[in-house]
């Protein structure tokens, strides 16, 4: 899980070189500039839509849900690996967690930031939504209706993007005060001497550390599994065909897991390469992933079957025909596409020489990440565009500002995910040195080496 | 390596603790008062009008009923603004001549209506209705206070929709008999909390408070 011959000081080195002393590199100056760039098309994105109104999109009156959900489940659902590898697999006392927790805890707040984006834009009237959907005493002696997912989706975002953030700066504290005292400049020392909030690792501090960590991840583990069942409860709850499926609530939880490790792919690979820390994030770690990954594409490809098996074995018409439009509609193209990526790609991870290929890993993960984008787009779209009454039947298209807003989130979280790196550790230091100690003693035990 | 905090630092760091909840508990309850103050409804405040028109006087002094000018309250959702031909019924003869009531005579002259100012300006997106209020026993007092005792009106209450909502969930601590709705200054002779009860009974009243009550 570490390469050879590391110590405390050569982890702690190595990772908060990054932040501290190494020259900003080109690359890092370019991707942000790119990544802002598209931040800007968002904000222009989002102007324009406050200005005309969400009719700028291509949804119409049978496919109210579009591009705007699409994205939202998508994002809250990359944002869910980040929760799993800090909570669940420290509940599991998971090792290889520890190089890549910190990235993906911050990958999850991004990603949950832009997904929080859309439920509060696609809805027609944003300046009453950013209020109106919380209860608090007002002068109307209104509450919200408290029966809606929407209005779950509301709760559970809003507590996962807390409790994710409280999780990851609790982790981030004992790290904060390394840098405090690395700090060469008054103003940095400054900076993480507030942040770090007087850390000062005595054991009394550890021993209560670990126990409000250890809490964090047993109260986040039930939030990861029930935020993403939340959102899939926004269909399921639903009576439309392709939508009302009992399943929905373990598989979309599954698919978030799968889509979220495909990020935390996407994002380790080349990290790992131009920050040269191979020796933190290592094959082990690639090739764990990589098997998280084939399990939970496993249960998605088990979804898509339980959803063709039931709409047959319910001799219902109406889910008969919505898994006949899937295969043979007009968006059969994105249907079988979604079963290449999904459930037939995702075979090759069975195989250890593609385990074994980063570079293959990393244009499979992005498959993966387009692939799961393309699951929400059919279970969005072609449940709605042809359901109960064939008078009401219509095609959905895309707008270019649907694409705008897609990509410009995408700039927001590459440039969150680009400041995060230049300005706070992207391995937790602590957790390392932890690990080089258990290492160390692992060595040193007689009957090893 | 020196201190990278002073002393004070200890200080400033517990005072922010405290000072952030102060805040942002300060915060909601500054906009949940503002919300409902009369600042934003803009309650108990004269609004100019046109002509300095005296509920005190023509109510106050001369007794007129309410219905002498607000003629449809009783059969429209409307109470209605009395047109200036009721204004010249008794002002051709009376302070016909004053300086004070030109506008009114020209109104009636160029047949151009008086641009009253509205003072109880509900939204659009409220059907409130005046008839029916009126025939199930609801006093013009308790909405719009002592009108007869206004030189000019103001609005009383803060037609937010929790002071609707306050009397339809209990229409009896409001009720008053029928005869007595266009009465300032009524007190019931029997205590509310006996008549109330039996005035809803009479008069058939439901507790109406569903979404098209109001908002149609």
């Amino acid at each position: 899980m570490l390469g050879p011959g590391h110590t405390f000081e050569s982890v702690t080195e190595k990772i908060s070189a990054i932040v501290m002393t190494r020259r900003t590199p080109v690359g890092w100056f370019l991707g942000f500039a790119i990544a802002f760039a598209f931040l800007m098309l968002l904000n222009v994105t989002i102007g324009h839509l406050l200005l005309t109104g969400i009719g700028i999109w291509g949804n119409n009156i049978p496919v109210g849900w579009a591009f705007d959900i699409i994205n939202f489940v998508w994002w809250i659902g990359i944002g869910h690996a980040g929760t799993l590898i800090s909570a669940i697999l420290l509940l599991f006392r998971q090792q290889w967690r520890t190089s890549i927790n910190r990235f993906a805890e911050a990958m999850t707040l991004f990603a949950v930031a832009c997904a929080a984006m859309f439920p509060l834009l696609h809805t027609g009237r944003p300046w009453l939504a950013a209020y109106w959907l919380f209860p608090y005493p007002n002068t109307m002696n209104l509450w919200p209706q408290f029966r809606s997912p929407l209005i779950w989706d509301v709760f559970a975002v809003s507590t996962y993007f807390t409790v994710s953030l409280l999780f990851w700066y609790t982790g981030l504290v004992p790290d904060m005060a390394t840098l405090r005292d690395r700090a060469k400049s008054r103003s940095a020392a400054v900076i993480f001497g507030v942040l770090s909030l007087g850390w000062r690792g005595s054991a009394r501090h550890w021993q209560r550390y670990e126990m409000a960590y250890l809490l964090l991840a047993a109260i986040s583990t039930p939030l990861v599994l029930s935020v993403h069942s939340v959102v899939s409860f926004d269909f399921a709850v639903s009576v439309l065909p392709g939508w009302h499926a009992t399943i929905f609530p373990p598989y979309f939880v599954a698919g978030a897991i799968y889509s979220g490790f495909a990020m935390v792919m996407t994002l380790a690979v080349p990290l790992r390469k131009f920050y040269g820390l191979e020796d933190f994030i290592t094959m082990r770690h690639i090739h764990n992933m990589t098997k998280v990954m084939l399990v939970t594409g496993m249960i998605v490809a088990y979804g898509y079957a339980n959803e063709a098996f039931f709409a047959w074995y319910s001799a219902n018409p109406y889910e008969q025909y919505m898994m006949a439009n899937r295969m043979g509609g007009p968006y059969a193209v994105m249907y079988w596409s979604l079963i290449a990526i999904n459930a037939v790609m995702i075979q090759l991870f069975w195989f250890r020489r593609v385990r074994d290929n980063v570079m293959l890993l990393f244009v499979l993960s992005l498959f993966v990440n387009v692939g799961m984008w393309l699951e929400r787009f059919i279970i969005i779209v072609t449940s709605l565009h042809r359901d109960f009454l064939p008078s009401s039947w219509d095609m959905y298209a895309p707008t270019r500002w649907d694409f705008a807003m897609f990509t410009g989130t995408i700039g927001l979280f590459l440039s969150l995910f680009f400041l995060f790196i230049r300005f706070l550790p992207a391995i937790a230091m602590f957790e390392m040195r932890t690990l080089v100690e258990e290492e160390t003693h692992e060595l040193e035990r007689p009957g090893m080496v | 390596m020196p201190q990278i905090f002073r002393r004070s630092a200890n200080s400033y760091a517990r005072l922010s603790l405290l000072g952030a909840l102060l805040l942002a508990g300060g915060l909601i309850g500054l906009i949940m008062a503002i919300g409902s103050s009369s600042y934003v409804t803009r309650a108990n405040e004269f609004i100019e009008q046109p002509i300095q028109f005296s509920h005190l006087h023509h109510v106050g002094d001369d007794g007129i009923d309410c219905r002498y000018c607000h003629t449809s309250v009783e059969s429209s959702p409307f109470a209605g603004i009395p047109p200036t031909k009721t204004c010249m019924n008794c002002h051709s003869q009376i302070w016909a001549t004053a300086p004070f009531l030109e506008p009114v005579r020209s109104s009636f002259r160029d047949d151009r209506p008086l641009r009253w100012i509205r003072v109880h300006d509900l939204p659009d997106f409220v059907y409130f209705n005046h008839s029916i209020h009126v025939k199930k026993g609801m006093g013009c007092e308790t909405c719009h206070g002592r009108i007869d005792e206004m030189p000019l009106v103001l609005q009383q209450n803060s037609l937010q929709m929790q002071w609707c909502l306050e009397c339809h969930r209990a229409p009896e601590q409001f009720v008053r008999p029928r005869s007595e709705v266009f009465t300032m200054g009524y007190r019931p002779a029997v205590p509310q909390s006996v008549l109330g009860p039996q005035l809803v009974k009479e008069y058939g009243i439901q507790s109406l408070t569903s979404c098209s009550t109001c908002h149609r």
